[in-house]
């Protein structure tokens, strides 16, 4: 079934005014239930202005949104259960926190929705689970947190919602190596066990690529690839074209085949690399 | 979306209107609003609407901007005018019907302080038009400085107004972020009702409130990183200067304030 229909969307800022600019050019794409997908492109290539769509916080200038398919600006739809049905969770998520305590905070999009007292606590709980927000933090000023344990409270508070498409962007920004892993990680594992659809927003494609089955490649306000990730790399020179980085392995990859030794277009993890280039040494022994 | 908000809004242009010494144009708008409080009768009103208008087309601002300057005080306006129009009483009757009684007198004073009011705000949108916030507080402070003998804190208050300046569109930015953020968490920002309406805000005005301490304590820390401490000694990057254009308009603004001081003279009320 899918999750998500977009048909001819386009999008341009501030229309009438001398600035208007065109940030999404005519997409059109589909995405299945319990998907994980990888949104990249550079800064400015309407990445983020493609999301805000999913959920409702900007009308498209032309196109059509279908979430389970259902057109979400008909008239009898009520664009706030949309927003439930989507969580959306923006860069440097932490700056919404505001309640007095953590647990409050997680609570208040399960609040919003008008569920009962019972139901928002297991909802809390669960979500602080899924993100490791610590049993101990629940009580705290959200304030008192560093940045890290406040991104992922930011997150639970989405999470809790429980919405069945959630739609991360840059969820790891601005962390060292081990806390990306770790919240990319955990984002992982809710996909897997809770079986929601999740879109990524991200810079690198070492992330995307590690996490996600199908990327799409956004430039300059239009779709350029949506492939699946196994695929995505036979584009590489295309990608690097268009001044994005694919992964150091491929990158390594490529210049094997260029010196004569192909272990394949598909690399793009380590691991592979090393199966593929024992696989062809193998052969070169016999 | 609240980005689209224009706040000092300077067009930026290169029209000799454009060129002039901010501290001039500030000067040049206090004598256009004496100028339009000392002429007493509609000739001299003209003459300094002619005046303003004729400054607009060298400005190159667009006249649709004149109506948009006009549109925040449309209630101050028509109030003046209403109250001018049944409250002052006079020989002529002009119009009367049941407890109604409007006088030449009235009317007359009705349209005269409405133009007055009108040809004002013109006037002064022309300055924030043409000159940058930046080259406002500049002037501001120049022109304030021999206030610096008293004791006056000139170069702080300028500093002050040129930050708060600064970062009025950050602020919104950030405000329209974090209403986002709010809305996808199914904030109901649309609430009726007061206490729902204020109750509503709070999850936009405590995150805004913190980041601007955030910013304000980062900007702080920045200035005193790189030493600063008062406006003693400070150069400045764009130096104001009067050339000789300015002396020139300068001399044009007397002369039309002259022409309404003989037309008052001439032609009395």
């Amino acid at each position: 079934m899918n999750a998500i229909e977009i048909k001819n969307l386009s999008y341009k800022y501030g229309v009438g005014t001398p600035f208007e600019i065109k940030a999404v050019d005519n997409i059109s794409l589909t995405i299945h239930k319990g998907e994980f997908i990888g949104i990249i492109g550079h800064t400015g290539s309407g990445k983020s202005t493609l999301i805000q769509h999913l959920n409702g916080l900007l009308k498209p200038t032309s196109g059509e949104i279908l979430i389970n398919a259902r057109n979400i600006w008909l008239k009898q739809v009520n664009i706030r259960d949309i927003r439930f049905e989507v969580g959306l969770v923006f860069q440097y998520s932490e700056h919404q926190l505001f309640e007095e305590t953590v647990f409050k905070d997680i609570a208040f999009g399960p609040k919003n929705i008008g569920l009962s007292e019972e139901e928002i606590k297991t909802r809390v709980h669960r979500a602080a689970l899924a993100m490791g927000v610590h049993e101990s933090w629940l009580e705290r000023s959200p304030f008192d947190l560093s940045g890290g344990q406040k991104r992922r409270v930011a997150l639970a508070g989405v999470i809790a919602m429980e919405p069945q498409i959630l739609v991360l962007d840059e969820p790891a920004a601005g962390f060292d190596p081990y806390g990306r892993d770790m919240v990319l990680k955990k984002i992982k594992e809710y996909h897997e066990s809770s079986g929601t659809t999740i879109l990524l927003v991200s810079h690198s494609m070492e992330d995307i690529v590690k996490y996600a089955d199908k990327v799409i490649v956004m430039n300059k306000g239009g779709l350029f690839l949506y492939e699946e990730t196994d695929k995505v790399f036979s584009h590489a020179g295309e990608i690097v074209e268009i001044g994005l980085d694919v992964p150091q392995i491929t990158r390594f990859a490529r210049l094997l085949k260029e010196n004569g030794i192909d272990i394949g277009e598909d690399i793009y993890t380590v691991e592979r690399a090393k199966e593929r280039i024992l696989e062809l040494l193998g052969k070169a022994k016999k | 979306m609240l980005k689209d908000i224009t706040i000092g809004q300077y067009f930026p242009g290169d029209s000799v209107i454009h060129r002039l010494d901010a501290r001039f144009k500030i000067i040049f708008s206090i004598i256009a609003a004496v100028m339009l409080f000392t002429a007493q009768n509609f000739i001299g009103l003209g003459v300094a609407a002619v005046f303003i208008l004729m400054c607009y087309a060298a400005s190159g601002i667009q006249f649709r901007m004149i109506l948009k300057s006009l549109k925040p005080i449309i209630p101050l306006i028509i109030f003046t005018g209403v109250l001018n129009l049944f409250f002052i009483k006079g020989e002529e009757i002009l119009f009367s019907w049941q407890f109604i009684t409007i006088y030449t007198e009235g009317a007359k004073t009705s349209a005269f302080m409405m133009t007055r009011i009108i040809t004002l705000i013109v006037g002064m949108s022309l300055l924030t038009y043409t000159s940058s916030p930046i080259m406002l507080t500049d002037a501001i402070e120049s022109l304030l400085s021999p206030l610096k003998k008293l004791r006056f804190p000139v170069h702080e208050l300028a500093m002050m107004m040129m930050i708060a300046l600064r970062f009025i569109p950050l602020l919104i930015e950030e405000t329209d972020k974090i209403m986002m953020a709010q809305k996808a968490r199914g904030a109901n920002l649309d609430a009726k009702g007061l206490i729902k309406k204020a109750k509503a805000l709070i999850p936009i005005l405590i995150p805004l409130f913190i980041s601007a301490f955030k910013r304000a304590n980062e900007l702080a820390l920045a200035m005193e990183c790189r030493c600063y401490r008062g406006g003693e000694g400070r150069t400045r990057l764009k130096k104001l200067k009067a050339s000789v254009i300015d002396f020139f308009a300068f001399g044009l603004v007397l002369c039309v304030f002259g022409l309404i001081i003989m037309n008052n003279i001439v032609f009395g009320k």
